[in-house]
């Protein structure tokens, strides 16, 4: 009888259902111990939301190239976190160029727009010839082809900017008009971030509305349901890759310099860390879509920022930690992680997701 | 089916059993020309090269501190005339990268050469932690000249770090001095610290913290907090700790990450008056560029390098310093490192014996032991003597206070200037 009972549940579900209880539990005892608690007030926690926010915008604007590459070509484009390094890094030197004159602070409005230009039109540059040089030949072979090509191409660019412009750090300059902080009805919010999010928005905004409404984006769309098929219809779908690539360069470049303005270093290794926080924002989002992407990256920002001390500072175990988890903060790449791997196991298509196993692979 | 499983068990432990053949036991002693040595012996032709290297940080953003051992190290070897028992002086080295994964790669690579002598190294703890015994168990003997971290000369250290020794200070000496100063000076009541859990920061952070509270009473260390070294966004950790309303931050980090601490704690409500104070692994002009003007003001512990406490010896080294690299020395271990070297030059000249064609030999364990003899060895920053857990420095330690960001006018003493003792 027991055997028969046992063959009907199967183990792996009674461990799923086990893993959910028990993380919703921990979930759900630090934060309530934590607010119990009271150590911090309202403002600080719409701070850290503040903080979680624009961190997870630049997540999200870097993901938006991940997801869009991934939806047309099931690739993973390991090389794009050096894309956008390499738009940071090469805004570097324009600010730096428009800052030793003056011009910086004198037309604040104006630079910053030359810098955006300069961050986009490199990763664009740059990703559209890794795009000619390294995918391109090799599109009809094996999945796993282009994506070593990819991580070679990541080696090669970081190793060429250090070449080029040596294996230390450069300062970025700061913007007198972003210094302080503006009060929005009662909340301090520093400049730099309330920038952020909104370029940060308005660029996705516009992201999506080109996808939808244009005619390259309808073709995009297309080459993404069905690559055969559109180029049956008449679409040039080398031109749609292309396209793909440099749209989502551009957004990385974009990226960068809004990640240099909040954290003022560039260096040639930069790319690696938040390129692999983006990508996990666009699995858990749901890899190939793009609101997905947006979404994964506001929520892994959220959940970075808030997490450690909401989940872990309230978590009191007895004996050994009396009084909560100590310094939770170090364990917030712990966190983001862990959530990865849940919406992976409860929802394997991500949060706003399709069943692409079904449908395309 | 069993069956299959059963020989195929009996086929592991036998394989098992056949393999611990292979591991060798205890090092047979060696015995080369005149020297005979428990570990091992270097032979070194008649007109070769003799080989030392260092494994340091010399790549990425905390490369500054790295390179200004290494020149430490050069100067050492033109002061010796690049000849040592009548062999010319080779340098070698690897880049470490400050973390455990590089400082292991480092070690392993050196340890593969067996006509290294011996090392200096490394920059960060971290590296030395798993590193050091990669090159112990290859017989090579390395002394580190920035590694401050109390953990790799503890008594309990083991075994494995045999061959390990510093001419830096050990950090219970320097966290007790910013403790005391931020007490006795600054007269400030309430500190909070952050450490990025490398051995080197967590080992000072909780001397100061632990310093301090003796000092100051329970509760007068208002949080202590952690972050990991590629962390850039600092403000979630740096709000939680405006909560408790510290007077200082403590943070004895590397360059990245302190610099972004630097940085954000001005921007974060509740932070805007506190005092910021990091220790020597951010004493550098790159910290400065990296925190920009949010390093105005603050306060660096560091080995003391004023005339006063290393005397004239060290004028005559920046002078040489000055005409070799045409610049200040952009750290604070070039004169741990310059010791480092010449200690060990000491004790080549003590164990290495010629043979009547002229070649020379180097016993590991004599070499290592003689290092550990090292007595009364007047260096740049002081008088060395090592004790059995490989401490060998003197450890003067001063807190500077940065009055400047331009890279042009870093100058150690007066800016930053030198505030205590």
């Amino acid at each position: 009888m027991q055997r028969s009972w046992l063959r009907r549940v199967p183990i792996i579900d009674i461990f799923l259902w086990a893993v959910r209880i028990v993380v919703i539990a921990v979930i759900l005892y630090g934060s309530f111990g934590t607010l119990r608690q009271g150590k911090y007030s309202g403002e600080v926690w719409i701070d850290f939301v503040v903080f979680g926010l624009s961190q997870g915008s630049v997540y999200a604007l870097i993901a938006l190239g991940y997801t869009m590459v991934y939806g047309i070509l099931r690739m993973i484009n390991f090389a794009h976190g050096e894309i956008f390094m390499s738009g940071a890094y090469t805004a570097y030197f324009a600010a730096a160029a428009l800052t030793a004159g003056g011009f910086l602070n004198r037309h604040p409005v104006i630079s910053m727009l030359v810098v955006l230009g300069v961050a986009m039109l490199t990763s664009t540059l740059i990703a559209v010839l890794v795009e000619r040089i390294a995918y391109r030949p090799l599109r009809r072979t094996p999945r796993l082809v282009p994506l070593i090509a990819a991580i070679g191409a990541s080696f090669f660019l970081q190793y060429t900017f250090r070449g080029l412009f040596g294996s230390g750090f450069q300062a970025y300059p700061t913007v007198n008009v972003l210094r302080g902080e503006w009060v929005l009805a009662g909340i301090g919010i520093l400049r730099t971030q309330a920038v952020v999010i909104v370029a940060a928005v308005l660029m996705m905004l516009a992201l999506y509305l080109f996808v939808q409404r244009t005619k390259t984006g309808t073709a995009m769309r297309a080459v993404s349901e069905d690559m055969e098929v559109a180029a049956m219809m008449g679409i040039d779908v080398d031109r749609i890759i292309v396209i793909t690539f440099g749209v989502g360069a551009a957004a990385a470049g974009a990226a960068g310099v809004l990640y240099a303005l909040v954290f003022p270093q560039v260096h040639f290794f930069m790319g690696f860390l938040p390129g692999i926080k983006a990508f996990t924002a666009a699995v858990l989002g749901g890899i190939g879509n793009i609101p997905g992407a947006m979404v994964g990256g506001l929520f892994l920002g959220l959940f970075e920022s808030v997490g450690p001390t909401l989940f872990l500072e309230g978590l009191t175990i007895p004996g050994v930690y009396p009084a909560g988890i100590p310094a939770p903060y170090q364990l917030k790449d712990v966190i983001a992680f862990t959530m990865l791997v849940m919406v992976l196991i409860f929802r394997p298509s991500g949060i706003l997701g399709e069943r692409l196993a079904t449908k395309k692979a | 089916m069993r069956h299959v499983r059963l020989l195929l068990a009996l086929f592991v432990a036998l394989l098992l059993a056949g393999g611990s053949y292979f591991v060798p036991g205890a090092p047979a002693a060696q015995t080369m020309g005149p020297v005979t040595d428990q570990i091992g012996v270097v032979k070194i032709n008649k007109g070769q090269p003799i080989t030392i290297a260092y494994w340091l940080v010399i790549s990425g953003p905390d490369a500054s501190l790295g390179v200004d051992s290494r020149r430490g190290i050069e100067i050492a070897i033109d002061d010796a005339k690049g000849t040592l028992v009548g062999h010319p002086i080779r340098l070698i080295g690897e880049d470490s990268g400050c973390n455990a994964e590089g400082g292991t790669t480092a070690a392993t690579k050196l340890a593969a050469n067996k006509a290294i002598v011996a090392a200096i190294g490394s920059t960060c703890s971290s590296e030395a932690r798993p590193g050091a015994p990669i090159l112990w168990k290859a017989g090579i003997v390395t002394v580190s000249p920035s590694n401050t971290a109390p953990v790799l000369t503890a008594p309990d250290r083991g075994p494995d770090y045999g061959g390990y020794l510093r001419t830096a200070h050990n950090d219970s000496v320097q966290g007790k001095v910013a403790a005391t100063f931020v007490t006795n000076v600054l007269k400030l009541k309430k500190a909070a610290t952050i450490h990025d859990g490398s051995p080197y920061a967590e080992g000072l952070a909780n001397v100061f913290a632990d310093v301090f509270t003796r000092l100051n009473g329970a509760g007068s260390i208002t949080s202590r907090e952690a972050i990991s070294p590629t962390d850039t966004d600092m403000r979630p950790v740096l709000t939680k700790i405006a909560a408790g309303k510290p007077e200082l931050i403590y943070f004895p980090v590397f360059i990245a990450a302190g610099g972004f601490i630097a940085r954000q704690a001005k921007e974060v409500s509740g932070l805007g008056s506190v005092k910021l104070m990091s220790a020597d692994g951010t004493f550098s002009p790159d910290f400065q560029k990296a925190a920009g003007e949010a390093a105005i003001g603050m306060y660096n512990s560091s080995p003391d390098l004023s005339p006063e406490a290393l005397g004239p010896g060290y004028k005559v080294f920046l002078d040489k310093h000055q005409k070799k690299y045409k610049e200040k020395p952009i750290s604070a271990f070039h004169p741990h490192a310059y010791d480092a070297a010449n200690i060990i030059f000491a004790a080549i000249r003590k164990v290495a014996k010629k043979d009547a064609a002229g070649n020379t030999y180097i016993g590991r364990k004599a070499l290592r032991d003689a290092l550990f003899a090292t007595k009364a060895f007047k260096g740049l920053t002081g008088t060395l003597t090592c004790n059995e857990f490989g401490d060998c420095a003197d450890p003067k330690i001063a807190v500077y206070q940065t009055i400047s960001v331009d890279p042009a006018k870093w100058n150690p003493g007066t800016n930053p200037k030198k505030i205590y003792p």
